[in-house]
């Protein structure tokens, strides 16, 4: 069954988007992760043109990631001060985002720079996740292996502005959140994600959050920069397509319950090992695609204000 | 400039069909002047018909809403395949197909082509913003080549068939790509290299239903748009927490 969507203004199989849903609720629902990064490539695989397959992507982390967050709120694991903290960076974050977006898109260049920001981002991730859970691995097998330590104080622990986080367990500069807030907000607008992929990682290495409260406070912030990115988009470039969005989140809500129930039968290595591999591929799809020569060098599209 | 020169062109047509020497020489019209876009669009077709006095060739002009588009060249730089140079053009048609009862070199002097845009190669694009003279032409044939391969520009000449000594029909084929808005189809009738009639006729396409009202408040009412966007998202997510949770 076809449907055409009204922004993207292309026809698609209403089943193949339904599938896509599925398989980005499956995987954020095994891994705790929103699967932004991974859905805004997959919409372009299918020919959703970048900059709709970006902001629709962030309308539908909106809906995935509250989701996800109701789950852990009853469990009491989101630590809701340092949510708003990292929000209010977001928020910033996003603005300065959308209009660099804009002016992207202006030049020509949005295209690119979704695809390089993809490259590097999956890239890193996901050899730094590989190593790390391969490691995990490795020493799970050898259990007098001496243990690391959660995190290093560095020279960021020092800065003023300290804040208590009393769910966290934390007494931090509140830049730290706001910086990281700041960052995401700007990944988000320009790359329609919900930066769950960042933001946990650094909040257990760089905040040092418990781990028990860094899914759900992630999925919060994510609620708000997902939110502010979609209206921002809305307004100055507008490329939601609430169609699209709303069809690929069927599909999520599914997807996520049959993921988490299946992810919690898993041990928590070999889960890390899987999504490392997921990210690498993904990066080394768009990588490869930048670097083959296309078939027409000439791109032509309408000027858009 | 364009807009001008279709109301001329049209006047023209008027003119023609007015004047009493040449009343009724042609007659034409579509079987739908609105075409709308609904969910599973796939394209459409328009039957164009009409009837001629006194014999010639039929020549009709379909031409899509004109926009500003960009064309962009990509180069490699560092291993990496990126746009580098651009022309815009500032009144390419969206879509653009010829239909006639022979092909148009045969009927069309090549003067008259030119003048009335008949014929993909006789588009006048013009460049606008900063560009250099040399680099014109290549954007320009991409600019067609890219339009063609999307379907959107024709390639050759579409068939007008006759029906007996009067009667002429066409079908103007739509792809589901096709831009949305208002669009001209000019009919000339040529009799020995000279255009003796003209007639325009406008065809809208438009969205309508869901599709349109999403699109329309999306472009006029956005922030709103982006709100409602929000809240859906919002509504969807917390459905579905309530749906599973005793699952």
């Amino acid at each position: 069954m076809e449907i055409y969507l009204p922004i993207a203004q292309v026809t698609q199989d209403v089943f193949v988007l339904l599938g896509i849903g599925l398989v980005m609720g499956f995987l954020s629902g095994m891994f705790g992760v929103g699967g932004g990064f991974l859905l805004t490539p997959l919409l372009i695989f299918i020919g959703i043109p970048e900059p709709v397959a970006v902001a629709s992507s962030a309308n539908q982390l909106v809906g995935a990631s509250l989701s996800g967050v109701i789950t852990h709120w009853r469990r009491g694991n989101v630590d809701f001060k340092m949510g708003i903290v990292l929000v209010t960076g977001g928020i910033v974050g996003s603005l300065v985002g959308v209009q660099l977006f804009s002016l992207l898109r202006r030049l020509g260049q949005i295209d690119l720079v979704i695809s390089l920001s993809y490259v590097i981002l999956l890239s890193t991730l996901g050899t730094m996740m590989m190593i790390e859970s391969v490691g995990a691995l490795v020493r799970a097998n050898q259990p007098d292996a001496p243990l690391r330590r959660l995190h290093q104080h560095g020279w960021f622990h020092r800065l003023p502005l300290k804040m208590r986080f009393r769910r966290s367990k934390l007494y931090i500069s509140a830049l730290l959140p706001l910086s990281l807030g700041f960052g995401i907000g700007i990944l988000s607008a320009i790359l329609g994600i919900g930066g769950g992929f960042l933001v946990v990682p650094a909040m257990i290495y760089i905040l040092g959050m418990p781990p028990s409260v860094v899914p759900g406070t992630s999925l919060f912030q994510t609620i708000f920069i997902t939110a502010s990115a979609t209206i921002l988009q809305a307004v100055t470039n507008q490329t939601v397509d609430l169609l699209l969005a709303l069809v690929i989140l069927v599909g999520g809500v599914v997807g996520v319950q049959y993921g988490a129930r299946f992810g919690a039968r898993m041990r928590g290595e070999y889960l890390r090992v899987m999504l490392a591999a997921i990210i690498l591929a993904v990066g080394a799809k768009l990588l490869f695609d930048l670097t083959v020569p296309p078939g027409n060098v000439y791109s032509v599209l309408p000027r858009l204000e | 400039m364009t807009r001008t020169r279709s109301l001329v062109l049209a006047a023209f047509g008027l003119i023609l069909l007015t004047s009493p020497a040449c009343a009724q020489q042609l007659v034409a019209d579509l079987t739908d002047h609105l075409v709308a876009i609904t969910t599973g669009f796939h394209g459409t077709a328009v039957t164009l018909f009409g009837a001629i006095e006194g014999g010639g060739d039929v020549v009709v002009v379909v031409r899509g809403p004109e926009r500003e588009t960009v064309v962009r060249r990509k180069s490699r730089n560092a291993g990496i395949w990126l746009n580098t140079r651009s022309v815009s053009f500032a009144n390419a048609p969206g879509f653009y197909q010829v239909f006639a009862t022979h092909p148009i070199e045969q009927v069309v002097p090549a003067s008259l082509r030119q003048l009335n845009e008949i014929g993909v190669e006789t588009l006048k694009l013009t460049p606008v913003g900063r560009f250099s003279h040399e680099e014109v032409p290549a954007f320009h044939a991409a600019l067609i080549d890219s339009l063609q391969a999307e379907g959107l520009y024709g390639q050759g000449t579409g068939r007008v068939e006759m029906l007996g000594e009067k009667l002429f029909r066409a079908t103007l084929a739509f792809p589901p790509n096709v831009p949305i808005g208002t669009y001209t189809v000019q009919i000339f009738l040529l009799r020995k290299g000279d255009m003796v009639a003209a007639q325009t006729t406008p065809l809208i396409i438009s969205q309508t239903g869901l599709e349109a009202d999403l699109n329309s408040f999306a472009t006029d009412q956005a922030v709103l748009y982006g709100v409602v966007a929000v809240l859906a998202a919002v509504l969807a997510g917390w459905g579905a927490t309530l749906l599973f949770r005793n699952v």
